[in-house]
């Protein structure tokens, strides 16, 4: 077992139909309502400037949403901030045009579809939006993307010494890809990890020689988010953690022998 | 400016392109000056244009118990790892080191969508055919779900994915996990395959020339997309003191386009100024640069700039008039080739750049020239102003 320095959650950001941001997630995991009828359908998203937000794919709103909620929490100008965007399947919606485009007519396809298809158009959209000139990534590694995300950007606040901007977004799937993804409801969730010795919540975090351990469940009103695909049952485990009272211990698998281990105490 | 890192050794190095499998083909090919670009010959409708395809692909099987996985892009992969005995260095890695202190980062941009993109151009009644139900290659992380399965990698293994900077930032990530002793050994690299995505959608963005591309050239017109798998390991010099070193990167956002670089480079310099700092030499240091040189007017017109901040006896050239641009597998097989270049003393010539533009002109390396090289740059830029630097150096003398 490697153990590093900790870190501090000092933002967070989340979105899902029905808790558009973090207090109301929260409360959510705390059982202390359920999920907002009146919610709105699509995420705000008002980091965009609007021409960009009319232009961009669901999944830039969404990652953009998620990740201006963090920054503010967390009092963090985004243009400082290295940023890493995880996800596990990406803009399936675009995937979905482009490949059904490709097969009919491949001299129709959109040139600028194409170039949101990439899976760094979330970090692409967010620095241009944030005028962030530091690092930016993205990552993704099938059911272990959350966790795989969360090393990548929490080994580049450690070995770097410098805030890191966190977050991991999936949409739902369209068209005869959806078989295949599964994913049927949009879901984000962002963090700012900071190196500092306090403020937000204490993170541990070590890699540890162990198969997958049990997650804790997840509350009723977001079971159907959590099946969805491991990446969310994955986020919301963290999120309860970072939304309980008590420290709480968190094991998220990175490969079949291998966990990224936490603990959180809020 | 970020601090000074503890150089790593790069203790195997492989690539694969449409110049041919392994090191000694690549070496051949850039000290002859002969390219790998052929008319397309791969796209399901026609487009004129010129490829940079690897031969025996669909020849290529795999093993039994890996065929789950099987698809273009890890056909490709699997030739990849068998080139220049890389399956033997990383297994005797992880017999060194143990599974789990093994790392696995790659870079690609395609994945293997190629694989999607044929279950929608065989779609059985509005699903995938039965053959294509196979989740596991419909992900942009199959790539380096296949890797770790081929090589029994049990570290953490990631997918980095930012268009064709990809496979060059997998070696600051992997350094990263190195420098936290979160990984003893780290297998980085880059695959990208052939795919109307990428073919179709260049074209739409009326980025793709219709001759072989010409980098750095006045009467360069568009790039050529080409495929290759390339790979390299990480690990501590200790482990082997005379093998070449990755001592240095950077990277940076341009904040400025999704699909045009920043006019003036701002982007490409801080991550070149981030590499060098890392690196803790100047750019006077620098003996050779692997251009990102994608044969767009923009890019090489930006890129030509950063040439600038070098002395004329610095060496530059772009490789894809050679290979095609290979988009996220570029980092990595232009690493192999900057690290081909010190290992041999061979600066690769700037292929397709017969009428250099004069802004590049002093540092081109228009014909192969033999040349001693201690530190070698190499830079690629992506989509979203993603932009990545790497610097390598000779190891110990012996």
């Amino acid at each position: 077992m490697t153990t590093v320095r900790p870190l501090r959650v000092t933002g967070v950001g989340a979105w899902l139909p029905g808790a558009p941001d973090w207090p109301t997630l929260r409360g959510v995991l705390r059982g202390e309502h359920g999920l907002a009828e009146d919610a709105p359908a699509k995420p705000a998203a008002e980091v965009l400037p609007a021409a960009e937000r009319r232009r961009a794919p669901d999944s830039v709103r969404l990652a953009a949403e998620v990740a201006i909620q963090a920054c503010r929490m967390a009092q963090h100008e985004p243009a400082e901030l290295a940023c890493v965007f995880a996800s596990t399947h990406g803009e399936v919606a675009i995937t979905d045009y482009v490949c059904e485009t490709l097969a009919r007519a491949p001299l129709e396809l959109s040139p600028t579809r194409f170039h949101n298809s990439v899976l760094n158009a979330p970090a692409g959209y967010w620095t241009i939006a944030t005028a962030c000139t530091a690092a930016s990534s993205a990552v993704t590694a099938h059911h272990c993307s959350f966790a795989a995300g969360l090393l990548e950007a929490a080994a580049y606040a450690c070995a770097e010494d410098v805030p890191v901007l966190f977050a991991s977004c999936d949409i739902a799937s369209t068209g005869p890809l959806a078989e295949m993804t599964r994913t049927t409801v949009a879901f984000g969730v962002a963090l700012v990890l900071s190196p500092a010795a306090t403020g937000g919540a204490r993170l541990r975090w070590s890699l540890r020689n162990a198969g997958p351990g049990a997650l804790p469940p997840a509350a009723l009103a977001l079971q159907s988010v959590a099946s969805d695909n491991s990446a969310n049952a994955h986020a919301l485990a963290l999120l309860a953690a970072l939304a309980g009272r008590e420290t709480a211990q968190l094991a998220l698998p990175l490969s079949p022998g291998l966990a990224l281990d936490m603990e959180i105490t809020p | 400016m970020p601090a000074r890192i503890e150089p790593l050794a790069v203790t195997a190095r492989t690539a694969t392109s449409a110049l041919g499998h392994g090191a000694a083909a690549h070496l051949q090919a850039l000290s002859r000056d002969r390219g790998g670009l052929r008319a397309n010959d791969f796209s399901s409708a026609p487009l004129d244009c010129f490829i940079g395809r690897v031969d025996g692909i669909e020849e290529t099987a795999l093993p039994r118990e890996l065929a789950h996985w099987d698809c273009r892009n890890n056909r490709l992969a699997w030739l990849g790892l068998q080139a220049d005995g890389l399956r033997e260095q990383v297994a005797a890695a992880l017999a060194r080191h143990g599974p789990p202190r093994v790392a696995l980062v790659l870079g690609t941009s395609t994945a293997s969508i190629e694989a999607t993109e044929q279950a929608y151009r065989r779609l059985d009644d509005g699903r995938f055919p039965e053959d294509l139900r196979r989740p596991e290659i419909h992900t942009p992380h199959s790539l380096a779900a296949f890797v770790a399965d081929a090589t029994g990698i049990a570290g953490p293994a990631l997918t980095i994915s930012t268009a064709c900077s990809s496979s060059a930032k997998v070696f600051g990530s992997a350094e990263r996990l190195m420098r936290l002793g979160l990984a003893d050994a780290v297998l980085v690299g880059g695959v990208d395959t052939l795919c109307d995505s990428v073919l179709f959608g260049f074209h739409s963005l009326e980025l793709v020339s219709r001759r072989p591309c010409r980098p750095f050239d006045c009467r360069r017109d568009g790039i050529s997309i080409g495929e290759a798998a390339a790979f390299a390991l990480l690990e501590r010099p200790a482990i082997a003191p005379h093998a070449p070193r990755l001592i240095g990167y950077g990277e940076s956002s341009d904040a400025w386009h999704m699909s045009t670089p920043h006019p003036e480079g701002r982007g490409a310099l801080a991550a070149l100024d981030d590499a060098l700092a890392r690196a803790g030499i100047t750019a006077e240091q620098v003996d050779y640069v692997n251009l990102h040189g994608t044969a767009t007017v923009k890019n090489d017109e930006v890129e030509a700039r950063l040439l600038r901040r070098f002395p004329h006896r610095t060496r530059a050239g772009s490789t894809k008039g050679f290979t095609g641009h290979t988009l996220g597998a570029a980092g990595a097989l232009e690493a192999v080739v900057a690290l081909l270049a010190i290992e041999h003393a061979l600066v690769p010539p700037n292929l397709g750049g017969s009428e250099p533009m004069p802004e590049a002109a002093p540092w081109l390396a228009l014909r192969p020239e033999s040349r001693d090289l201690h530190i070698a740059l190499s830079n690629s830029f992506g989509f979203g102003g993603n932009n990545a630097c790497l610097v390598f150096a000779r190891g110990d003398s012996r």
